[in-house]
């Protein structure tokens, strides 16, 4: 069984609908951490050795986050530039991750019409998330294309149920191992 | 009385000319001296016994600045440079007076007595210049100290010169009556008391002094304690000075290094003053005069010879130009302890009583002329070797004073948690504390802590004030941080101060004083405890840290705000209640995040109205 780390960034998940119900959904789940960045580090001071650790212990990393001005939110921009060590992640020496596989599970608020040469977006999210797939290349890991989920903004309650039904079953594929975005 | 008087006319007139304490002393000296203005007479003797005092406890003070393990780190330059600066400069002498017709017991007695330094001018000068800690300041203590030793063989070897049997002089020490190993083991057993005494019963003693919280009761066991040290080393014949050395030296890992040193520090000061006024006074114009060029040739004569052997030296032990200079200069005189030699000389009948005169006013004049020079090498020689100095200065071998850029005054529980953070920073703290009980319990967890009230500003001169950059105010009282912080701006107002407050008016009254920097002692922690709470409460953690940080910055915002209208009680108390009001309003709104507003960059709802309306 691949075994999922799921590293959740919201910094205000009290104003949040869609995330907020998509957490306690995945909580628990055999196979899947749930790792909640800002909450386990409210003061952006992350235990470097520890987040190691927990990477070296699972096969898929998922940043789950919304998509805040085309990215993530602060927090994993700074696990980033403290955990993916030169020598570690990276480098000549840095071969620990090597083999796994990561993305991001992320929640827009805008249609999936807007993200595209002709939305108001100009391009679409994975063009954005350029930075991720490179990091991912550079730490020898493979790079799963994004689970979005667009329109949040005018997402009803039932919609909102439709959708933690739809992300845990994609969950249990990719952990299951008969997941398209192998 | 006069000498007081000629001692505050002449010094700050010294000072003026640039001329230094010791030169000013000398000059006081002469003037009232029987030579010239005969103010004093005869007496000038005896108090040149009584200042020499001075020197005794000069060198308990730099004896409580030197830890054993320091002296231990500069055996080589002690034994070496100093073993051969006596030696060579007594040989080289001994034989210059053989070949001026003197016999051979006279000239040997004239080479060991002129091959000596004066202590208590060069280490006073070197001082005063701020340069004891350069390699030059260095070489010259090493030099010195081994001289301070070499006096007690020399004493001894002296009555053997004289050829007559001993047995008629002086009988005043324990020692002379016992056979030579006797006499050793006396002098043995004198050092071993001072320091086992140091160790196991002088450290009892200070903490219950100290515990009576008596300030002149201190002082007074100070000056007790460097007395006893000299009786007792007088007693057995070893130098005064040597002892209280020994004992500073065995007090210096004391905690209450600071406390003696600024205690015994004024008395120091006066009679060593006393002593160079002695000095000048001792100076015999008429016998110069008479003989003018005999005496100021061997003055130059003496002071050449002993530089150049010096120079060589510290080519040998490779001191860099400039510093070697510095050492032969400084070390160029004929010392204090010559006077009493040269006195011994004409005792046992060793010298005759005109070159005895002869050499007391020779021995004099270069100890006038060591300060002359020293500012001569400063004025032209130094200023050339200024721009060479960066590159080829060697580092300070050893630090004399402590000197950290951070010193800590109160070592309670807060002053404790700064001080240990720092450490593990590799920031070094100087710590001062008035709790003897506290320091005694964090001497024995190996935290160096010294005993001290630090609102005395010769205490925080001695813990470095003067070159510190920081220092953090925590005292257990109120009042005491008050005092320090106003002593702080009186007399170190480069120092930046970082001072813990406990309540509200604390706060306000460090306002009031200027203060940039202050910190309740419960702020931080209370809401830290509140945003955890929050968190438990179902809050997410990093909005309460958000919350709580927000809060202490609007608290010391609305500190301010107060402070400057607390004076008017009614307008001071209704402004506090606006204040409570404003906040219960945003509470009962159920926002609390309102006041919080830099959040509201995560709030969608507008957004999602937005794109609601578009539909």
């Amino acid at each position: 069984m691949t075994k999922i780390l799921i590293l959740f960034a919201h910094p205000a998940l009290e104003k949040s609908r869609v995330q907020a119900a998509l957490l306690p959904a995945i909580k628990g789940m055999q196979g899947v951490t749930l790792h909640d960045l800002y909450e386990v580090y409210p003061d952006l001071n992350i235990d470097v050795r520890h987040e190691q650790s927990l990477l070296l212990q699972h096969d898929i990393i998922l940043f789950q986050h919304p998509f805040y001005w085309y990215s993530a939110p602060a927090i994993i921009k700074q696990w980033q530039d403290l955990v993916l060590e030169h020598g570690w992640a990276y480098g000549s020496t840095g071969t620990a991750l090597r083999g796994k596989r990561i993305g991001n599970v992320i929640t827009a608020g805008g249609q999936e019409s807007s993200y595209g040469k002709d939305g108001w977006n100009h391009h679409s999210v994975e063009d954005f998330l350029l930075p991720f797939k490179q990091t991912a290349s550079l730490c020898n890991m493979q790079y799963i294309p994004p689970y979005i989920i667009y329109g949040t903004l005018r997402f009803t309650p039932s919609l909102i149920q439709e959708e933690v039904v739809a992300y845990r079953r994609m969950l249990e594929e990719l952990r299951d191992g008969n997941s398209l975005t192998q | 009385m006069i000498y007081l008087a000629a001692a505050v006319i002449f010094i700050p007139l010294a000072r003026k000319l640039g001329l230094g304490s010791v030169l000013g002393y000398l000059l006081a000296g002469m003037v009232i001296g029987p030579s010239m203005l005969g103010f004093i007479g005869q007496e000038g003797q005896d108090i040149m016994h009584f200042a020499e005092f001075g020197v005794v406890m000069m060198l308990f003070l730099i004896g409580l600045e030197l830890e054993p393990a320091l002296l231990w780190n500069m055996r080589a330059p002690i034994l070496g440079l100093g073993g051969l600066q006596v030696l060579i400069t007594t040989t080289v002498i001994t034989a210059g007076a053989l070949l001026l017709g003197q016999p051979l017991n006279a000239s040997l007695a004239l080479g060991m007595t002129l091959s000596l330094s004066s202590t208590a001018i060069v280490l006073q000068s070197l001082k005063e210049k701020g340069i004891l800690s350069s390699s030059a300041g260095q070489s010259s203590f090493s030099v010195l100290l081994f001289q301070d030793i070499a006096v007690i063989p020399m004493l001894a070897i002296f009555p053997l010169l004289a050829g007559v049997s001993s047995t008629h002089t002086k009988g005043h020490t324990l020692r002379d009556d016992l056979p030579a190993w006797g006499q050793t083991l006396v002098v043995l057993g004198a050092v071993v008391l001072i320091i086992v005494a140091g160790r196991y019963l002088i450290k009892p003693l200070l903490r219950i002094v100290a515990r009576a919280r008596v300030r002149e009761l201190f002082t007074a066991f100070a000056l007790l304690l460097v007395v006893s040290i000299s009786v007792l080393m007088s007693l057995v014949g070893l130098s005064p000075a040597l002892g209280a050395f020994l004992g500073g030296v065995v007090l210096a890992n004391s905690e209450y290094r600071h406390e003696l040193e600024s205690d015994v520090e004024p008395f120091k000061g006066l009679l060593l003053g006393l002593f160079f006024m002695a000095v000048g006074a001792s100076i015999d114009f008429k016998l110069v005069l008479s003989i003018p060029w005999v005496i100021i040739g061997l003055v130059v004569a003496l002071m050449a010879l002993k530089a150049i052997i010096l120079l060589t030296l510290g080519k040998v032990f490779r001191i860099s130009l400039e510093q070697n200079l510095l050492f032969g200069v400084a070390l160029s005189q004929v010392g204090e302890f010559a006077f009493v030699l040269l006195s011994f000389t004409n005792q046992y009948n060793i010298l005759p009583q005109a070159t005895v005169s002869i050499m007391t006013a020779v021995v004099a004049i270069s100890m006038a002329f060591t300060p002359l020079l020293m500012m001569l090498y400063e004025r032209i020689i130094q200023p050339r070797f200024n721009v060479a100095d960066k590159n080829t200065r060697q580092p300070d071998e050893i630090q004399l004073q402590e000197k950290h850029p951070v010193i800590i005054a109160g070592f309670g529980r807060f002053g404790n948690i700064v001080g240990r953070f720092l450490r593990v920073n590799g920031i070094k703290a100087t710590i001062l504390d008035l709790d003897s009980d506290r320091v005694d319990a964090l001497q024995n967890l190996g935290v160096k802590v010294y005993y001290g009230d630090a609102s005395r500003h010769d205490l925080l001169e001695a813990a470095g004030a003067a070159d510190a950059k920081i220092i953090i105010v925590a005292m257990d009282t109120v009042e005491q941080t008050l005092e320090v912080v106003k002593v702080v701006r009186k007399h170190f107002p480069h120092l930046q101060m970082l001072v813990k407050a406990e309540n509200i008016p604390d706060t306000y009254e460090l306002m009031d004083l200027g203060v940039l920097h202050i910190y309740r002692e419960t702020l931080d922690t209370s809401l830290r405890m509140g945003a955890d709470a929050l968190n438990m409460l179902g809050i997410r953690a990093y909005h309460a840290h958000r919350i709580a940080s927000t809060f202490r910055k609007q608290e010391d915002k609305a500190l301010k705000g107060l402070s400057a209208i607390r004076n008017d009680k009614k307008l001071y108390i209704n402004t506090v209640k606006e204040r409570i009001e404003e906040l219960e309003k945003l509470m009962a709104n159920d926002k609390v995040t309102r006041w919080n507003s830099p959040a509201q960059g995560w709030d969608e709802s507008s957004l999602i109205n937005e794109a609601n309306e578009d539909q």
